[in-house]
C-alpha cells in the first residue's frame, strides 16, 4: 500500500464483521476534519475521538494506532465512537498482543491487526476469556449485575 | 570488578553469575569484564535468568565478593530484619556485612 | 460478608486460568519480561529482592475465617511462614516461585479471594474503613457500595491500561479511618436533605508529590454511583499523560487542569454516560445490601471487670464503640514492641481465624495501619478473648500510639528502597517501650517509607519518616504535623536528614519537645499545628 498511514488487508489478522474490508489509506485526524471526503481515519494516542463525532456517517474505517499496548487512551476512543453510533469498521493496530484481544474487542474494536502475527490458538482462547462480564459497554452484552436479575 | 546477578525466571531466587553458570551464593560471581551486555542478553533470552544486571563489586582479601550498593548485599545475604532466612542463618556477624 | 455467586466465581476462576496460561507462555518463552510484566502485575506478582512476591486482595479490608485460614496455610505452603498486612489492606507473601503463582491464586480462588488487580496501572483494590458496619458513628455500611464497586472495576475493558495506578476508597462516616482523601477517589457516603449520596473527592495520592484530594460533587445519587465514577476515569484516562511516570497520575491531571475545569469535564462526560445505560440495576444494590446485614446481635452485659489492669489497657486502647451497646470492635495488635509491623505467621492467621469464628460472628478486618479488627465482639467475651491473643503474642495494648509504626517494606524487601524501614520501626518501638513513655505519649501516629513511593504513608505521620540514599549510606528525612484522618494534613520536612542513630534520637527529641509545650489534653499533632515547627527545629537542629 502506498499511503504510509493505514494496514493493509492482509494485516488485518482478526475480524469480526461480514462486510468487505476496507481497502484504503487512512487519514490523519486533523486531515479528516478538513477533507470532506476522507472515508477512514486513523487515531493516535493524542487525538480527541469526539472531533470525528460530526463525519461518522461518512466513514467506513477508523484505525486507533497504539504505538504501544500499555497506552490505554485508544479504548476510550473506541468506546466514544461506538457511543455516537459509529457502525462502520473499528480497527485496532500496533503493538497489540493477545491479552489486550478481550478489552479491545469490548471497547468495540471489531478488527485487530496487530504489528506482529499471534498465535491463533492463543488468541481464540483469549477472545473467549469472560463467558460473562461486569461492565457495561458498547459490546451489547448483558452484564452480570443484569442477569442476576432478569 | 564487574558481576551479572538477576533473578531466577522459575524460582525467583536471587542469582549470580560464575563465569560458567548461575550460582545463589554471591561468592560464587566472577569478573565478566566488557562481557557483561552479551552474557545477559544471551542468558535471558536463553530464559535462566529474569531482569538480569551489571553491578559493581570487589573481590576482598579472603577472596569473598562484595557488591558495592548496600541493595545488592541485601540481595546476596536475605532480609536483615529476619537472619533466620538469610543465606547465613547461623552467623550473627552476616548482618553487619551488609551495613 | 459478600458471597460469590456462580457469575463471581466463574470470573475468578477463569482468571487463574488466564494467568497459568500467561505463565506458562511465559516460561516457554512466547511472551517477554516487557511483555510478562503487566500481566503478572495485574495478578498482584512482583519481582523483589529476595524473589516474587504476591499480593492478595482483601477487598475493603473484610474477610472471614475461612479465607484467613487459607492466607495462613499458603504461607505455610508455599512462602515461608508469614505474610505481611499493608496499609492498603492486602496482605503480600515475600518468597513466592513463578511456577507455583497459578497453584496459590487456584488456592485463593477456592475460598472467593484472588490477586486480581492489585498492582499494575489499573484499578486497585477498593479500600474501606475498617470498622464498616460496626462502628457507632456510621450513617450506613459503606461496603456494598464497595463490593459494587469491586464487580465494576474488576476487568473493565476500558480502564485496564490507566496511564497509572488507581486507589478509590469508600467511608460512610464522619471520622476517617481509611484515608479517604489520599485516594485517587476518594467517596463518602452522606445524607443530604434526608436523602443518601455520594460526595466525591478526586485527585489525592502519596507519593513523590502527595496532594490531598479536592472534592469535585458534593452530592451523586446513590443509583449513578457507578457513572460518576466512570465519568472521573474516562476524563483521566484520555487525558492523563503517560510520557512521564512520576506526572501520570490522576492528582497530577487534576492540578494542572484545575479542580474546576477537570469537574467541567466530568459533568459533561457524566451527563453523556448517563444515556448509556452503565448503571447497574438498582436490584444489584439491594441484592449486596442483604450481603451485609447486620449479624444477630444480642443484649449482654455493657461493661466489664477491669481489675487486670493490663486487660483494661488492652481494652482502653485496642477496642472501639460499636453500633450495639453490647459490643466492641477489638483490635489484634501486628505492631508487637521489636517486631515487624504488619507480618504475621501462618500460626497467627489460623489462630486469628479460629477467634473470629469464635468471638466476632466469623468476620475480620485488615486495617490501613497493619493491624487487624475482630469487629463484632461481645463486651462479655472481651476477655476470654485477650486472655488468648496474649498468650500468643498478639495481645499488645498500642493502638494508635508511638509503638503503633506503620513500616513499609523497605530496604529488606523491597527493589525500589534506598534504606530500611523495619529496623527503625523496630528500634523506636524498643526505645519507647523500654522507656515507659508510650501512655503518656498518647495518640502518635509514627510512619515509615523506604522511599519516596511512599507506601508506609509517612506524608501522612504525626511524625513521618522517609529513607534516602545519601552517598550509597542509608539516611532518613523527618518530617512533622501530617494526618490522614478527616483532619488531614501533608506532613513538613524538619530540616537536613540524620542516620539511622540520629533519626531515632530525633523522634525521642520532637516527642520531648511535645510533652514540655502540652496543653491539657492536646495530642501530639495538635502542639505541632498550635506551636509550628520552630520549637521541635530548634531543638533539633538549634
Ligand atoms: C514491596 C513492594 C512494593 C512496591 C514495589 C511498591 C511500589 C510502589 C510505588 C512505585 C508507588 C508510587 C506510586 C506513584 O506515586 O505513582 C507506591 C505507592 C504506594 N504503595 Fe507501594 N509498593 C510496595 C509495597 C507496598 C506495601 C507493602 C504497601 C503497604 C504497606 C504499599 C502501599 C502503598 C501506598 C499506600 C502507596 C501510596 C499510594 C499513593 O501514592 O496514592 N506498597 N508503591
Ligand atoms: S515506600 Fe519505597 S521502599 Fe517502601 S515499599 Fe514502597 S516502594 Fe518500597
Amino acid at each position: 500500500m502506498d499511503n504510509p498511514l493505514g494496514t493493509s488487508p492482509d494485516e488485518v489478522q482478526f475480524r469480526f464483521r461480514d462486510d468487505e474490508v476496507v481497502d484504503h489509506g487512512t487519514v490523519t485526524v486533523d486531515a479528516c476534519c478538513d477533507q470532506t471526503n476522507a472515508t477512514a481515519v486513523r487515531i493516535e494516542p493524542g487525538d480527541d475521538a469526539r472531533e470525528l463525532l460530526s463525519f461518522l456517517d461518512r466513514l467506513a474505517l477508523v484505525e486507533v494506532n497504539f504505538p504501544s499496548f500499555a497506552d490505554g487512551r485508544g479504548y476510550s476512543a473506541a468506546r466514544i465512537l461506538r457511543e455516537a453510533g459509529y457502525t462502520g469498521e473499528l480497527r485496532a493496530v500496533g503493538d497489540i498482543g493477545v491479552d489486550q484481544l478481550s478489552h479491545l474487542r469490548r471497547c468495540g474494536f471489531d478488527a485487530f491487526a496487530p504489528d506482529h502475527r499471534l498465535d491463533e490458538e492463543d488468541a481464540a482462547r483469549a477472545f473467549a476469556t469472560w463467558d460473562n462480564v461486569y461492565q457495561k459497554t458498547v459490546d451489547g452484552r448483558p452484564t452480570i449485575q443484569e442477569l442476576r436479575h432478569e | 570488578m564487574k558481576v551479572l546477578t538477576g533473578n531466577d525466571l522459575k524460582t525467583g531466587d536471587v542469582i549470580w553469575w560464575t563465569g560458567s553458570d548461575w550460582s545463589r551464593h554471591v561468592d560464587d560471581a566472577g569478573d565478566v569484564g566488557d562481557e557483561g551486555e552479551e552474557i545477559l542478553a544471551r542468558e535471558e533470552a536463553a530464559r535462566r535468568v529474569n531482569v538480569p544486571y551489571i553491578i559493581e563489586a570487589s573481590r576482598e582479601d579472603d577472596g569473598s565478593v562484595r557488591p558495592a550498593h548496600i541493595k545488592d548485599r541485601v540481595r546476596a545475604l536475605g532480609p536483615t530484619v529476619r537472619p533466620d532466612l538469610t543465606l547465613k542463618p547461623k552467623d550473627p556477624e552476616a548482618l553487619d556485612w551488609i551495613i | 460478608m459478600y458471597k460469590y455467586d456462580t457469575y463471581d466465581q466463574a470470573m475468578v476462576d477463569a482468571r487463574v486460568e488466564e494467568f497459568r496460561d500467561q505463565a506458562r507462555r511465559r516460561l516457554e518463552g512466547k511472551l517477554t519480561e516487557d511483555q510478562f510484566k503487566p500481566l503478572r502485575l495485574m495478578n498482584g506478582l512482583y519481582l523483589q529482592l529476595h524473589a516474587y512476591m504476591l499480593r492478595v486482595a482483601i477487598p475493603y479490608g473484610t474477610l472471614n475465617s475461612a479465607q484467613m485460614t487459607v492466607l495462613g496455610d499458603i504461607a505455610d505452603k508455599y512462602d515461608r511462614g508469614y505474610g505481611h498486612f499493608t496499609t492498603r489492606q492486602n496482605l503480600q507473601y515475600n518468597w513466592i516461585k513463578l511456577e507455583d503463582a497459578a497453584d496459590i491464586l487456584a488456592d485463593l480462588a477456592k475460598v472467593e479471594m484472588h490477586a486480581i488487580q492489585t498492582s499494575g496501572n489499573c484499578i486497585r483494590n477498593i479500600s474501606s474503613d475498617h470498622f464498616a458496619g460496626a462502628s457507632h458513628d456510621e450513617l450506613i455500611d459503606p461496603r456494598p457500595y464497595a463490593e459494587l464497586l469491586r464487580q465494576w472495576s474488576s476487568f473493565h475493558p476500558e480502564f485496564t491500561y490507566l496511564p497509572r495506578k488507581f486507589k478509590i476508597c469508600v467511608i460512610a462516616a464522619e471520622k476517617d479511618r481509611a484515608a479517604m482523601r489520599l485516594h485517587d477517589i476518594g467517596i463518602q457516603i452522606v445524607e443530604q436533605d434526608g436523602a443518601i449520596g455520594a460526595r466525591f473527592y478526586v485527585g489525592g495520592g502519596m507519593g513523590r508529590t502527595p496532594m490531598i484530594a479536592p472534592m469535585i460533587r458534593e452530592f451523586v445519587p446513590l443509583d449513578q454511583l457507578i457513572t460518576y465514577a466512570e465519568a472521573c476515569l474516562r476524563v483521566y484516562n484520555r487525558h492523563g499523560r503517560r510520557d512521564n511516570k512520576y506526572k501520570a497520575r490522576i492528582k497530577i491531571l487534576v492540578h494542572e487542569l484545575g479542580k474546576e475545569e477537570y469537574t467541567r469535564q466530568v459533568e459533561e462526560e457524566f451527563a453523556h454516560m448517563l444515556d448509556q445505560g452503565v448503571e447497574p440495576p438498582l436490584a444489584e444494590i439491594e441484592r449486596l445490601r442483604t450481603f451485609f446485614a447486620p449479624p444477630a446481635f444480642e443484649d449482654g452485659p455493657k461493661t466489664l471487670d477491669r481489675s487486670d489492669p493490663d486487660f483494661a489497657l488492652w481494652v482502653d486502647r485496642n477496642t472501639h464503640r460499636h453500633r450495639h451497646d453490647s459490643y466492641v470492635s477489638a483490635v489484634i495488635s501486628l505492631k508487637p514492641v521489636g517486631g515487624i509491623p504488619g507480618d504475621a505467621t501462618g500460626d497467627q492467621m489460623r489462630l486469628m481465624a479460629k477467634l473470629a469464628r469464635a468471638y466476632s460472628f466469623d468476620e475480620l478486618r485488615i486495617m490501613h495501619t497493619q493491624n487487624v479488627v475482630l469487629p463484632h465482639v461481645k463486651i462479655a467475651d472481651l476477655h476470654a478473648l485477650w486472655t488468648e491473643l496474649d498468650a500468643a503474642g498478639l495481645g499488645a495494648p498500642n493502638l494508635d500510639t508511638i509503638e503503633d509504626i506503620i513500616a513499609c517494606p523497605g530496604l529488606d524487601y523491597c527493589s525500589l528502597a534506598n534504606a530500611r524501614s523495619i529496623p527503625l520501626a523496630q528500634r523506636i518501638s524498643e526505645r519507647f517501650a523500654a522507656k515507659g513513655k508510650t501512655e503518656e505519649l498518647g495518640e502518635l501516629k509514627l510512619k515509615i517509607s523506604g522511599c519516596i513511593n511512599a507506601c508506609g504513608h509517612h506524608h501522612a505521620g504525626h511524625i513521618g519518616i522517609l529513607g534516602v540514599d545519601r552517598k550509597g549510606k542509608e539516611n532518613f528525612q523527618l518530617s512533622l504535623g501530617g494526618s490522614e484522618a478527616e483532619d488531614v494534613s501533608l506532613a513538613k520536612i524538619t530540616g537536613p536528614g540524620f542516620d539511622e542513630d540520629g533519626v531515632i534520637d530525633a523522634v525521642e527529641k520532637v516527642t520531648d519537645v511535645y510533652l514540655g509545650a502540652r496543653e491539657g489534653d492536646e495530642r501530639f499533632l495538635d502542639t505541632y499545628r498550635r506551636i509550628g515547627m520552630a520549637p521541635f527545629k530548634e531543638a533539633l537542629y538549634g
